[in-house]
């Protein structure tokens, strides 16, 4: 039957094709494992014939040269980075940057543009873990970068200065020093000093202890409680609170809880900012620098 | 019936097309002419841009440019691309159906390219008799120089068709010499070498089996027909007569002596099948591989001139005129595409005369959504992206609107001069003095973006959120 013919002609035809593919995928999965690394023969292993070509820096030396590893998905990523690090329309921003001073990086919208693209990653990589990803902190632990109260000054000076030497905050615990009632009047004039109360006759109080010699609190957060710089002091006066989370507290005894307890236990070796000057390049760092600068609105 | 009979391979029978002279192969030909002038030339032609290169034609690949005269096609543009293959593919459709396969007869570059193949063919090897002696004939001196000297000449032409694509994409000149030094990018060989070797295969060995077994379009076209489209075909009723077609013989020399005895006007010599690319018989009726080139309908009618009878034996004719009816070339399929035709036309040329000189996008930083500030106020951060279009520099001033109290700050950036062409993020604060109470979901702030100097446009304006935190802190 013409019928049956065709269909077995068919079927033969199909199934020649079929098992000459198997044959072919056979042959081709043999050579395949001489192409590209594959077994493990003894202590070694079958390492096929390409070569993947990057650049590493040498630990003894320091100095950066280019090698040749055996073709690995691994090696291909470090080649296809080290092809973005070095991008000729890349390398010659990041030259500039480095020529240029801070105050013709901030004016200029390429180089501030390039800044914020490459300051982003750095930020991520080095900072976010506990600044966060937008910079904006946790309050009571790390500070929020995003706003204008800065601990140890908003300068590009200072960052830079942060950045290389890094910061240990550090405030007496009054706890040993002053009775309970005498931390409340304390919490009860700082609350005032940013215009959370009014004064009262336990401000008032609190207000001589603070100027006093029994605090002596003015050592530091300075006569007009506007904190002082060079000592990592907090300004009371402004609405920030960047060590005792007061704005998340909605009863004013709260509130008063809030200051009276980082007044008794003090700060030491709780807040502390590392130095980066031996973890990132000096580029880096300018990096990073001007991005956290951008971040909390250029002062 | 034994299964070696059945096979679902046909083998291809080589085709020898004999030239034809006629006013459809002039057409063909002055289609032809036209379109290689414009191909071979057109990367060719400079044209004085400021800031920009000076090639008139010029798909930027890396730049993300597209230049097109005075056109400058920016990436985001890319839609009217999209515009242009829809116009195209309606366009197909329209012609399609009055006119049948008129694509694929003038203008598709698989026949053009085969016809270009063909003439040199011609030109070396001699006409149709002549290559199928030398076909035939054994491997001598004479075959040798002649069938190398065709692959010699397809070979050059399929090389600077290859080299010609890739010019549209860079500087011409400098591609050309780069090329011969051996300086040009991988890309540049590898697309030249693809296409030289896609032109020489399609256009000199594969011919005609393009359209028959590989081309889509070739088939859907046929679903396009009526009973009214042009097609090419053969008067039936003329060339038969009552008693079929015979070829000129004793008392069957005039027409009259043929009608007399109901033989029809066909003499049977040929000539429309020997003409033919893809090797049909038109005589056979409507058939999927004819490309509609109309070389049968000159050669018949070289015949009928000859024999100082009418022409039209074969014709451009559809299928309701050869049974006697009206051709109808106003339908309601024709209406709808061409309807459909001027409306995307209007749309793309109405949206390439209004484009922008410049765009200007503004996105609110949601990390982190807003900042306190130590007056109490409210901080809220945005990215302003602005894309200079022109080929000259811009100045754009930024400012906003409708948020009570509000101040901008961007580092002295609020009005920035933008190179020609520059694309450009730039960081935008918003401030608002303390509130001393709750936002609501609706607060906005509106950024105009207005050029300068450098243009004369219409401000852009971007309203954004701004978030106000609970209890306005």
């Amino acid at each position: 039957m013409p019928g049956t013919a065709t269909c077995k002609s068919i079927t033969t035809r199909c199934l020649v094709g079929g098992c000459g593919l198997f044959y072919a995928s056979a042959v081709f999965a043999v050579l395949y494992w001489f192409i590209y690394p594959s077994w493990p023969v003894g202590d070694t292993w079958i390492k096929g014939f390409g070569t993947v070509n990057y650049a590493v820096t040498d630990k003894a030396s320091g100095k950066e040269e280019e090698r040749e590893y055996r073709w690995n998905t691994r090696a291909l990523l470090l080649e296809d980075l080290g092809d973005a690090t070095n991008d000729p329309q890349r390398k010659e921003m990041l030259a500039k940057v480095q020529a240029a001073s801070y105050d013709q990086i901030v004016k200029d919208p390429k180089m501030m543009e390039f800044v914020r693209s490459v300051g982003k990653g750095l930020f991520g990589d080095n900072c976010a873990a506990c600044h966060g990803r937008g910079g904006q902190g946790v309050v009571g632990m790390y500070p929020n970068l995003t706003d204008d109260d800065w601990l140890w000054g908003g300068g590009m000076d200072q960052i830079h200065e942060t950045l290389v030497q890094g910061r240990r905050g550090f405030m007496p615990a009054f706890g040993a020093v002053l009775k309970p009632d005498q931390l409340d009047d304390v919490a009860e004039y700082v609350l005032t000093l940013s215009g959370e109360t009014q004064p009262s006759a336990a401000s008032e109080r609190g207000q001589a202890i603070f100027q006093g010699q029994v605090g002596g609190c003015y050592y530091c957060h300075g006569a007009d409680a506007k904190g002082l710089q060079s000592q990592g002091a907090a300004n009371l006066t402004d609405k920030i609170w960047a060590i005792a989370d007061v704005p998340a507290q909605k009863s004013v005894q709260d509130k008063k809880a809030a200051i009276k307890n980082f007044v008794a236990k003090g700060v030491n070796n709780t807040r502390i900012m590392p130095a980066w000057k031996d973890r990132l390049s000096p580029t880096d760092i300018k990096l990073i620098a001007v991005y956290v600068h951008q971040l909390g609105g250029a002062q | 019936m034994s299964e070696e009979s059945i096979s679902l391979y046909q083998k291809r029978i080589q085709i020898y097309p004999r030239s034809v002279k006629g006013r459809f192969r002039n057409l063909k030909t002055g289609i032809l002419v036209l379109a290689y002038v414009v191909y071979y030339l057109l990367p060719w032609l400079r044209w004085e841009r400021p800031n920009a290169p000076n090639q008139a034609i010029l798909y930027d690949l890396p730049g993300r440019h597209f230049y097109i005269f005075d056109l400058v096609i920016q990436v985001q543009d890319i839609f009217w691309l999209a515009g242009v293959l829809i116009i195209f593919a309606i366009l197909l459709f329209f012609v399609t159906g009055i006119a049948g396969r008129v694509w694929c007869g003038y203008f598709c570059f698989q026949t053009l390219w085969t016809d270009l193949f063909m003439m040199v063919e011609q030109w070396v090897q001699g006409e149709r008799p002549a290559r199928m002696r030398l076909d035939k004939g054994p491997w001598n001196r004479e075959k040798l120089v002649k069938k190398g000297l065709t692959y010699g000449l397809w070979l050059l032409i399929a090389f600077w068709t290859g080299l010609t694509f890739t010019m549209y994409w860079v500087d011409a000149p400098t591609l050309v010499v780069d090329m011969l030094l051996g300086h040009a990018p991988y890309a540049a060989y590898f697309t030249t070498c693809f296409l030289a070797l896609t032109t020489f295969v399609m256009a000199g060995l594969a011919r005609e089996q393009v359209c028959t077994y590989m081309c889509p379009y070739a088939r859907f076209q046929s679903a396009m027909f009526d009973h009214d489209t042009l097609i090419v075909s053969y008067d039936e009723r003329r060339g038969e007569g009552t008693q079929g077609r015979t070829k000129l013989g004793k008392g069957l020399k005039t027409r009259e002596e043929r009608q007399a005895q109901g033989v029809g006007d066909c003499i049977d010599c040929g000539y429309c099948v020997q003409v033919c690319p893809v090797g049909i018989d038109i005589r056979k009726g409507l058939q999927y591989q004819c490309i509609s080139c109309a070389l049968c309908v000159d050669a018949c009618d070289t015949i009928m001139d000859n024999l100082k009878w009418p022409r039209g034996l074969v014709l451009y004719t559809s299928e309701n005129a050869l049974n006697g009816k009206k051709t109808r070339l106003v339908k309601p399929k024709s209406i709808g595409y061409g309807v459909i035709l001027t409306a995307a036309t209007s749309l793309l040329i109405w949206s390439v005369l209004t484009r922008a000189p410049y765009t200007g996008t503004v996105e609110q930083i949601r990390q982190p959504l807003y900042t306190q500030m130590s007056d109490g106020g409210i901080r809220n951060s945005y990215e302003i992206k602005l894309n200079n279009k022109l080929t000259a520099p811009m100045t754009v001033g930024i400012r906003i609107e409708g948020l009570a109290g509000a101040t901008l700050n961007m580092d002295g950036m609020e009005r920035i001069e933008l190179e020609p062409q520059e694309r450009i993020k730039l960081l935008a604060r918003v401030q608002i003095p303390p509130v001393g109470g709750n936002g609501s979901p609706g607060d906005q702030v509106t950024f105009v973006i207005e050029p300068l100097m450098g243009v004369q446009a219409e401000p852009i304006r971007r309203q954004v959120p701004f978030y106000i935190p609970e209890g306005g802190r």
